[in-house]
């Protein structure tokens, strides 16, 4: 890989953690437009509770972290991170595979 | 949209399952053709975006927010196939660790957000593409539409699981006018940022956009692999 794309893909990196760390202060915090749909006509309570809803990230939010926007950006710098490993992970994976054929 | 546990009835549960396991061996097949040792990284680094992106709510009525799906944006950026793959990773990771969208409908949210708006939003970007004129700048309407119309599509598609499988008994009418109001408001808010995302790659490293290399062929011709040389005529 040239230094250029290396360049690129580190920028594209560091966006993306400004953009789940710091940004996300500011979304809203209404439901999503299938939430309200489902409040405004009434099947939103035949929603369940999520089986992992006592997860160390649950809803975006950092267990044991007061400040909230600190308990946000942690959770988006985790999810971030992870989602990174995995994709990138799977991809290379993938790529190799292709070449070996 | 991240369906929780509960909205969609477990036989219909299911069967979304077995159709995103479908659709994504087809995918995990289709992704070996796109991926190369540029974009494997790119398209990872593009699924931790979407990721960050998901986060970002943004208010489109009163009390009503809506946030990126992002399939049409994955595949404009890295292709159709890997685009799928890349918000599938984003569900999975957000249903695992972050309780966001039920485990038992994980299934049912791939199939609504990775493959219905990649294929969607892909299929509307390539024929938008075949009208517009063949300059590298016409990609960003053309994905813009492509979003646009990938968000009321997975809507759509989600009323018509409801419909099969509802755990309520709600008159349809108001599900399909409600659904699909909202969310091509959202569609209007996923047009404008996968506008100015694929926007902004063009103008810095516009070879690394899967959907971009058709306007490629003068520059590309004497470099391009061998497998490409097929497609850029």
């Amino acid at each position: 890989m040239t230094k250029r794309t290396r360049g690129f893909l580190a920028g594209l990196l560091i966006v993306t953690l400004l953009l789940a760390a710091i940004v996300s202060a500011f979304a809203s915090g209404s439901p999503d437009g299938l939430e309200r749909v489902s409040t405004d006509t009434g099947f939103g309570d035949t929603a369940e509770d999520h089986a992992l809803a006592d997860g160390p990230f649950a809803d975006y939010a950092t267990a044991g972290v007061d400040s909230e926007f600190l308990s946000t950006a942690i959770s988006g710098i985790v999810g971030v991170l992870v989602t990174a490993l995995v994709g990138v992970g799977l991809f290379l994976l993938l790529r190799r595979r292709s070449r070996q054929e | 949209m991240h369906v929780p546990d509960g909205f969609i009835n477990a036989p219909v549960s299911l069967a979304t399952g077995l159709v995103a396991v479908a659709g994504l061996a087809v995918c995990l097949r289709g992704a070996q053709r796109e991926l190369d040792d540029k974009t494997a990284p790119l398209a990872g680094l593009v699924a931790a975006f979407i990721f960050a992106v998901q986060m970002l709510n943004f208010p489109v009525a009163v009390g009503t927010s809506g946030h990126l799906m992002g399939g049409a944006l994955a595949a404009v950026l890295v292709g159709p196939y890997t685009g799928v793959l890349c918000v599938s990773v984003v569900l999975l990771v957000q249903a695992l660790f972050f309780a966001d969208g039920g485990l038992t409908a994980l299934g049912t949210n791939i199939v609504l957000m990775a493959l219905v708006t990649a294929v969607v939003g892909y299929t509307i970007t390539v024929l938008a593409q075949a009208v517009l004129p063949k300059v590298r700048g016409s990609l960003v309407p053309a994905a813009a539409l492509g979003a646009l119309v990938s968000v009321p599509a997975a809507a759509l598609v989600f009323v018509l699981l409801f419909a099969l499988g509802g755990n309520a008994d709600i008159p349809l009418g108001e599900v399909v006018a409600g659904m699909t109001g909202v969310h091509v408001l959202i569609g209007i808010g996923e047009a404008t940022i996968t506008g100015l995302t694929v926007g902004s790659i063009l103008a810095v490293r516009p070879d690394l956009v899967y959907a971009a290399r058709r306007y490629r062929q003068d520059l590309a011709i004497h470099h391009a692999p061998a497998r490409w040389a097929g497609r850029l005529r």
